[in-house]
């Protein structure tokens, strides 16, 4: 009895098994078409066992699914250099892990501010561009930005802008200006930025001001509006917005321009528009930190991601802008046509990036963004120190009034 | 009191569903069609397809299993050995010890994880190589995990009649073989325990992952933390149904087996 059913679950999953690897065959006869790449430069670490250690942000890279290209693994196969791919969630995450030491990584890719503020601390690696023959492909405009003036040490990876993501159905006037959001008709229905750099940005271009304050009376001028629109916002939200907007759950949003043609993807009643004040451009670009172990095979794999079928693939599934031109021509004509992703030249030359801040105003900015946040609440600094104070002594009372009885019952016995 | 059927079958169900609900919501939205967690707009496979071509997550999980039965084995081990050490001291040696061993519990995992970090660099300035990655996670693991497998096995080492050990020794047995044949099954089920507890904890962990992995690893809670700028793919919710499926299926067939060894340990007592 058992020896049958033993029969029958083995049997069941040898046939599972060749189905498997069967498949795997399938999948494996359907690179028909590989481009053409230069053979000679990219061989030339092949069968060395080299490996290059890349920390980049997560769901930025073209991975395979659905049929597109999975960049890693045509890079290890072109080059035989083995890529360590692992994934960071914010700048200051890169930052820190940088900083801490204990690791090496070969490629980052880090925002425009970062940038800006690792070339000023020295962290990075100037880039040799005899060995990137492909920056050639990267647009002008795209070159030589505030964050990194003679561009030595950056190629530029993905770029966007910040608009509103507005429901078509429950907006009905056209939006102009950022001021919208602050619109009493709305309350309840606004979301915004739940980071300090991005939400003071807008509070920033709503007074002209710059969105890279040198002044604690301009972060304070700034402070103060963010605080009046408190009462009319639903949440402060970052990727929550996704599902927020998609589900018709709010009217309007400041977000990113990429993440905004996915959500308009989801839900056709939602579109885009940056206001006329201006808004923050945002660039991520690939760069070489001290310490890595190999700079010849990390300028490899940057001079791969700038190969135009590469580059076209990974926007594609990333969603965002590309500063590469021989990629843009690439792309299909309702993306490369569209102006959320590629607004015309009036709205690029309102267009800020975010730079490194001197320290003393990243604390004030802090402080001022933690002020922000809790508007309502009204407590005093002393409340956590005399609530500690408290349980500690109350700790103390009860453990030796437990001590005194203990004692106490005992001498009677 | 007497037992109320519909008041409290009322209560359970309702606290089951507090509980299980989140994860019920998670499983049905891993069918959706669009990426959304709020609008159902068809059933599909799609993301399971999706889950097993994307490399970066399946290596990451993959990396937290081995690294979760790696570190729960030795902290096993460790935890075990330190348990029937602890159980034969004296009173203020055992206090001091138990005191010591409660601090990686009631620590914020953010000071283990910071303080683990700190260790690992500065023995790097020291000379060793201890570059951050595979390594380096399985220590810290094993770390947090020691305290857990020593509270689940003290307790079963305190319900053991402490005089068998000695009786094994005086049937001729050297202490080594006592301990192996004799406390040892005893103890079993505060081991098993403490090697779930030590599994459960190590899947589940991220803030010290996050401060001790390195470039060439990187475990599941890091790279579904690392989505959240874009938007954390319905492959997770593909991937989270299936580790709740297995590990149903095996609470379902352990729970199945222990019923059937004790209706044929019953049978036996009846004859």
């Amino acid at each position: 009895m058992m020896i049958n059913l033993l029969k029958k679950i083995s049997a069941l999953a040898l046939a599972m098994l060749m189905v498997f690897s069967m498949s795997a065959v399938a999948f494996a006869e359907d690179d028909d078409e590989a481009p053409e790449y230069d053979l000679e430069y990219y061989q030339r670490f092949m069968g060395q066992k080299v490996s290059i250690n890349v920390y980049n942000w997560g769901e930025y890279i073209s991975n395979g699914s659905d049929d597109s290209l999975d960049v890693n693994k045509a890079f290890e196969e072109l080059t035989g250099i083995k890529v360590n791919y692992t994934n960071f969630a914010t700048n200051e995450e890169l930052y820190a892990k940088l900083r801490t030491g204990g690791a090496s990584y070969d490629i980052i890719v880090p925002s425009d501010y970062m940038i800006g503020r690792m070339i000023s601390e020295d962290m990075l690696l100037p880039i040799n561009f005899d060995n990137v023959p492909n920056f050639q492909h990267t647009n002008e405009e795209f070159r030589n930005q505030p964050y990194d003036p003679e561009n030595k040490y950056s190629i530029p990876y993905t770029w966007g802008t910040v608009g509103i993501v507005y429901n078509t159905t429950m907006v009905d006037e056209e939006i102009t200006s950022w001021d919208i959001l602050w619109n009493p008709n709305y309350m309840g229905d606004i979301l915004m930025f739940s980071n300090p750099r991005d939400a003071f940005g807008i509070a920033q271009k709503m007074l002209g001001l710059s969105q890279n304050p040198s002044t604690e009376e301009e972060l304070r001028a700034a402070t103060n509006l963010l605080k009046e629109q408190k009462y009319l916002v639903q949440a402060y939200v970052m990727d929550e917005i996704f599902d927020k907007m998609t589900g018709g759950e709010a009217a309007l949003a400041p977000y990113y321009a990429g993440d905004a043609l996915t959500m308009i993807d989801d839900n056709p009643d939602l579109d885009f528009v940056v206001p006329n004040e201006g808004t923050n451009r945002f660039l991520d670009a690939i760069c070489i930190p001290k310490g890595a172990k190999n700079q010849e095979a990390a300028e490899m794999y940057i001079n791969f991601l700038c190969e135009p079928d590469v580059a076209a693939a990974n926007i594609d599934y990333i969603g965002y802008s590309t500063p590469n031109i021989a990629a843009f021509e690439l792309l299909d004509e309702e993306v490369s046509s569209d102006p959320i992703s590629y607004p015309p030249q009036e709205i690029l030359e309102k267009t800020e990036y975010f730079l490194e801040l001197p320290n003393e105003i990243n604390v004030m900015m802090d402080k001022m963004w933690t002020e922000v946040l809790s508007t309502d609440a009204e407590y005093s600094q002393w409340l956590i120190p005399m609530l500690l104070v408290v349980s500690i002594l109350l700790s103390i009372g009860i453990n030796v009034a437990r001590g005194i009885n203990k004692k106490r019952r005992e001498r009677i016995y | 009191m007497k037992k109320n059927r519909l008041l409290s079958t009322t209560y359970v169900s309702l606290v089951m569903t507090f509980l299980y609900l989140p994860i019920a919501v998670l499983i049905v939205y891993s069918f959706n069609a669009n990426k959304s967690r709020g609008v159902w707009t068809g059933f599909t496979f799609d993301w399971y397809a999706r889950l097993f071509q994307n490399d970066i997550i399946l290596s990451a999980f993959f990396n937290t299993l081995i690294i979760a039965v790696l570190a729960s084995v030795v902290a096993t081990v460790l935890g075990t050995m330190a348990a029937i050490g602890i159980n034969s001291m004296n009173r203020l040696s055992k206090s001091l010890v138990m005191n010591i061993t409660y601090l990686p519990i009631i620590n914020p995992e953010i000071v283990t994880g910071v303080s683990m970090l700190l260790l690992f660099v500065s023995l790097q300035s020291l000379g060793m190589t201890m570059e951050l990655g595979f390594g380096t996670l399985i220590i810290a693991h094993i770390t947090f995990s020691v305290p857990y497998v020593i509270l689940n096995v003290l307790p079963k080492l305190r319900q053991m009649d402490k005089f068998v050990f000695e009786a094994a020794q005086d049937l001729g047995c050297n202490p080594l073989t006592a301990i192996w044949k004799v406390v040892i099954p005893e103890i079993m089920p505060g081991i098993i325990a403490g090697f779930l507890m030590a599994i459960t904890y190590s899947i589940d962990d991220f803030i010290i992952s996050y401060f001790v992995s390195g470039p060439t690893s990187q475990t599941l809670p890091i790279a579904i933390f690392s989505m959240t700028r874009k938007k954390v793919s319905p492959e997770i919710n593909a991937l989270s149904t299936i580790i709740f499926a297995v590990v149903l299926g095996v609470l379902l067939l352990s729970n199945y087996l222990d019923a059937k060894k004790e209706r044929r340990l019953n049978k036996k007592e009846d004859i």
